[in-house]
């Protein structure tokens, strides 16, 4: 073989653009309200099925906190004559990969199985969640282990920070607080709240299915039909829910928390705002700025952070976007000694990219590059392209979403990005949290311009 | 007309060999256009010495500060293409993963390939020293500052002896990534990262013929370098060994471990199937006994730890309010009895074999990252010289017998052969196992 000499010094230039047809999605709606998505995905024999129930934990009625969760995690424990173990051995004969993800504003189900137990699936995920037991002894033992599990993750600082973080951002609004709840209110659910919940937000006329796999779309609507058919809306209201217009007014200045970590090696940091909501029509830029300033391994505030004052293993920003107004934060752990030079930095990163330190063509490409070019590898699997459908439905976004992706993120300017950071991000009223040793670090953030420290005790 | 078929399961490739020594495995998959370039090179921290650990992972973090004519580091050129890239070491090896645009190929294996000629000339000390800093940070963050994060650590120093290249975590211990010389690392990089010890996969939208001639022009002329000699070593546990360890937890915790087979050897498949069916599920033995009937336990966890010296099985139960370790354990011992005695049933090897089907058939959903087709094409390569070995990995599953996994049981989780970790909160010393000796870990 005849070798061609490989010119090391400059990379070689990137191909044309490979072609990507995104999947086709079908829409339907079943006679009792349901609404059904299928996609065919035929890469490998399996089935993905997602249902999707409108609430989460932004639903839950105060001071219920954790209830949908709890109510979530009930379902799978039994339905019809099947006891929970009997549910979990139905799961594992048709290999069936279950998961169940309660967010803000929604309970996502999912079910992957092989395709040829594709009507078995589907047939014990609706018995599962139009007709499931809410046995009072599972509630018990469910409960729990919720309260044993906040207890555990006490001794998390990123689950503590994260708590902290929203109470601080939210106040009282149901988005204030992490799915999982806290331990007085878990204590204070009954069976008959689960079951109210339950009858209440489960109805097929807040519900999506979403079902990706190796079949027809017809045939998909045909497994959704013979499992979620029977299901009956309930004469009842929905019941009422706290709107987003409630969530408090933030301080107009900046403030610091700090909760005590004894001799804690390093410090969870959070700093950040309420900032948007997923459905801004300012989605595109505000997904450039974050790439460019915390959203990838070269943003900026990893490479300042890590890269050149090695304060941590990792540092990013990230919106926890919902559909009610959503924060902007960063994220970060860091060694102890370095935590108020870490919260300096990065503050000084939120503030420069409004303006002072403009993004350049070079930040601008790469992000573009980043967001657009890989877009099509989040398509590979059945569970991937259902996930992604059901997002759609989440925040009312059009089918042609996935197509419109790339020529929409592609024309976002610089001054689009600059435009969106100084209308968006507001270092005035950047909230600060520090999950880290008082002893150590409380002094030093008094040097900083977040005012003095306000002590938090761990919330669980 | 369903296109439900019976699952193939079957993981087509063609493999060559580089004239230095380079192994390429091609493998197409055309549904989404992208390329998965997966590149294993056979060093792990069983490679390092006692009092120098934590050697191959540092060294990971330096590959990603890219070679001679791509100084500037590795994931802006990668991300900026529209790709992911990830690596990461354990005990037997390190991999680097890169899922790029089938456009961004040549650029992929352009940076791959710059990396393995010309790292050195690019590693500077200040370079060195800001990694060392990153994975101290990554060593507090990760296993110093999370609950029972020190666990594992006590209890392999406790299973191996301390010349076994298993004692250590691959983590590595503080004091000797503090003490790691600049030296030290050139030399690591000209003993392992050579073509001759290294395994490349390039998987989905590339044609065969396309991959290997890629292959051939940006690593064919890297010079071989020495296979290092394989690392073995074997040892034996005598008696049960009780420690305890004290920790910033919430819950006291037990944990069980026994020498087991290594990776592919006989008894493997079958203790993973053990573990399946004590802990993974609601159906699981312990699971169902502890935390679903009982209500003593709030999790339980059990698996063979597949490695290519060893493996070792590991057993934890953390303690519900109320409940003793003592009482934990003597749980576990009696389920353990019982399995060694009766065996799995039917309908728990029912469960098992469509389980191992499924996980077959999950992993050949994606071409790359952790576990996709192209990690596991390598990982059959390295470990058994053969990339075919996908069928037969499955069927070590589908022949296993209730009587194989109950041998399995009664051979390796001996009572008398094991070590037993309490993890409690700080001054509950008392609520370790009786006759339990405090160890030390940092």
């Amino acid at each position: 073989m005849t070798r061609l000499p490989v010119d090391r010094s400059a990379a070689p230039p990137l191909g044309p653009v490979p072609a990507f047809t995104f999947p086709g999605i079908e829409r339907h709606v079943l006679p009792n309200g349901l609404k059904v998505r299928t996609v065919e995905h035929t890469s490998a024999p399996v089935l993905t099925l997602v249902v999707q129930v409108e609430g989460g934990s932004g639903a839950d009625p105060a001071p219920q906190e954790g209830l949908a969760s709890l109510v979530a995690d009930l379902v799978d424990e039994g339905t019809g004559s099947l006891s929970a173990i009997e549910v979990s051995d139905a799961l594992a004969r048709i290999g069936g990969d279950y998961d169940v993800d309660t967010g803000p504003d929604a309970i996502t189900f999912s079910l992957t199985t092989l395709a040829r137990f594709a009507d078995r699936g589907a047939g014990l995920m609706a018995g599962l969640l139009t007709r499931p037991s809410l046995r009072e002894s599972d509630f018990t033992r469910i409960r729990q282990l919720r309260i044993d599990r906040l207890r555990q993750i006490k001794d998390i600082a990123s689950a503590v920070a994260e708590r902290a973080f929203l109470r601080l951002l939210y106040g009282r609004h149901p988005y204030g607080h992490a799915p999982l709840g806290n331990e007085e209110a878990l204590r204070a659910l009954t069976l008959e709240d689960a079951t109210a919940f339950h009858t209440g937000m489960f109805r097929p006329s807040q519900s999506t299915v979403v079902l990706a796999g190796g079949m027809r779309h017809a045939e998909l609507l045909a497994v959704a039909e013979r499992a979620f058919g029977g299901w009956t809306e309930p004469a009842s209201q929905p019941p009422a829910r706290t709107p987003a217009s409630s969530i408090p007014a933030e301080p107009t200045s900046r403030r610091i928390a700090l909760v005590h970590r004894e001799a804690a090696a390093q410090s969870e940091l959070r700093i950040g705002h309420l900032a948007a909501s997923r459905r801004t029509p300012d989605y595109a830029p505000l997904l450039m700025m974050n790439a460019i300033l915390g959203g990838q391994f070269t943003s900026r505030v990893n490479m300042k952070l890590r890269e050149e004052k090695a304060y941590t293993y990792g540092a990013r920003t990230s919106f926890d976007w919902k559909r009610g107004l959503a924060p902007f934060a960063l994220s970060t752990s860091v060694h102890t000694a370095s935590t108020a030079a870490a919260i300096a930095d990065a503050s000084a990163e939120i503030e420069d990219i409004r303006g002072g330190r403009p993004v350049t063509e070079g930040e601008l490409m790469h992000a573009k590059a980043a967001l657009t070019r890989g877009y099509p590898a989040g398509f590979e699997t059945a569970a991937q392209v259902a996930r992604a459908v059901s997002q759609l439905a989440l925040y009312d976004l059009p089918d042609t979403y996935f197509s419109d992706f790339v020529p929409t993120v592609s024309a976002v300017t610089a001054a689009d990005v600059t435009r969106v950071a100084a209308q968006y991000l507001d270092p005035g009223r950047l909230t600060a949290l520090v999950v880290g040793d008082a002893q150590v670090v409380a002094e030093s953030l008094r040097t900083l311009s977040f005012g003095d420290p306000l002590e938090m005790p761990v919330q669980m | 007309m369903t296109l439900d078929r019976a699952p193939v399961l079957d993981l087509p490739y063609t493999k060559r060999t580089l004239d230095n020594g380079l192994d390429v495995i091609a493998h197409e998959d055309h549904h989404v256009p992208i390329v998965a370039v997966n590149l294993w090179y056979h060093v792990g921290s069983k490679n390092e010495q006692p009092g120098r650990t934590g050697f191959a992972h540092l060294f990971e973090h330096l590959m990603f500060e890219g070679g001679e004519h791509q100084k500037a580091g590795y994931f802006a050129p990668i991300q900026a293409a529209g790709g992911q890239l990830n690596g990461s070491t354990n005990a037997d090896r390190t991999n680097y993963w890169e899922v790029v645009p089938t456009n961004a190929v040549d650029l992929a294996l352009w940076m791959e390939s710059d990396r393995m000629a010309f790292l050195l000339p690019a590693l500077t000390k200040e370079r060195f020293e800001t990694q060392r800093d990153v994975v101290l940070n990554e060593r507090r963050q990760n296993y110093e500052n999370r609950p029972y994060g020190l666990a594992l650590m006590a209890l392999v120093a406790a299973l191996f002896p301390p010349q076994h290249p298993y004692n250590w975590m691959t983590i590595g211990s503080a004091d000797d990534i503090k003490a790691m010389e600049f030296e030290d690392v050139r030399e690591f990089f000209r003993t392992y990262y050579r073509p001759a010890n290294a395994s490349l996969v390039l998987a989905g939208d590339l044609a065969t013929d396309r991959a290997f001639d890629l292959a051939e022009r940006y690593f064919g002329d890297i010079p071989s370098g020495v296979k290092p000699a394989a690392v073995t070593a074997a040892t034996t546990l005598e008696g049960e060994k009780r420690l305890l360890l004290e920790d910033r937890v919430e819950r006291p915790r037990i944990y069980m471990a026994w020498l087991t087979p290594a990776m592919y050897a006989p008894g493997d498949a079958e203790l993973d199937l053990v573990g399946d069916l004590l802990a993974n599920g609601k159906t699981a033995r312990l699971y169902k006994t502890l935390v679903y009937d009982r209500r003593v336990a709030l999790d339980v966890s059990a698996a063979q730890q597949s490695r290519e010296v060893a493996g070792y099985f590991v057993l934890a139960v953390t303690a519900a309010p109320g409940a003793a370790l003592a009482d934990l354990a003597a749980a576990v011992d009696d389920e353990i009895v019982r399995l060694v005695a009766g065996g799995p049933t039917s309908a728990e090897m029912e469960r098992a074999e469509a389980s191992a089907e499924a996980n077959f058939v999950y992993h050949l959903q994606t071409v790359g990252g952790f576990d996709g087709k192209s990690d596991q094409l390598n990982a059959y390569n390295v470990y058994r010289g053969d990339p075919g070995f996908f069928a037969r990995d499955l069927d070590r599953y589908r022949q296993a017998t209730p009587e194989s996994v109950r041998d399995a049981a009664r051979q390796y989780l001996r009572p008398d052969r094991r070590v037993v970790l309490s993890v409690v909160p700080r001054g509950r010393a008392a609520d370790a196992l009786p006759g339990s000796e405090p160890v030390s870990v940092s």
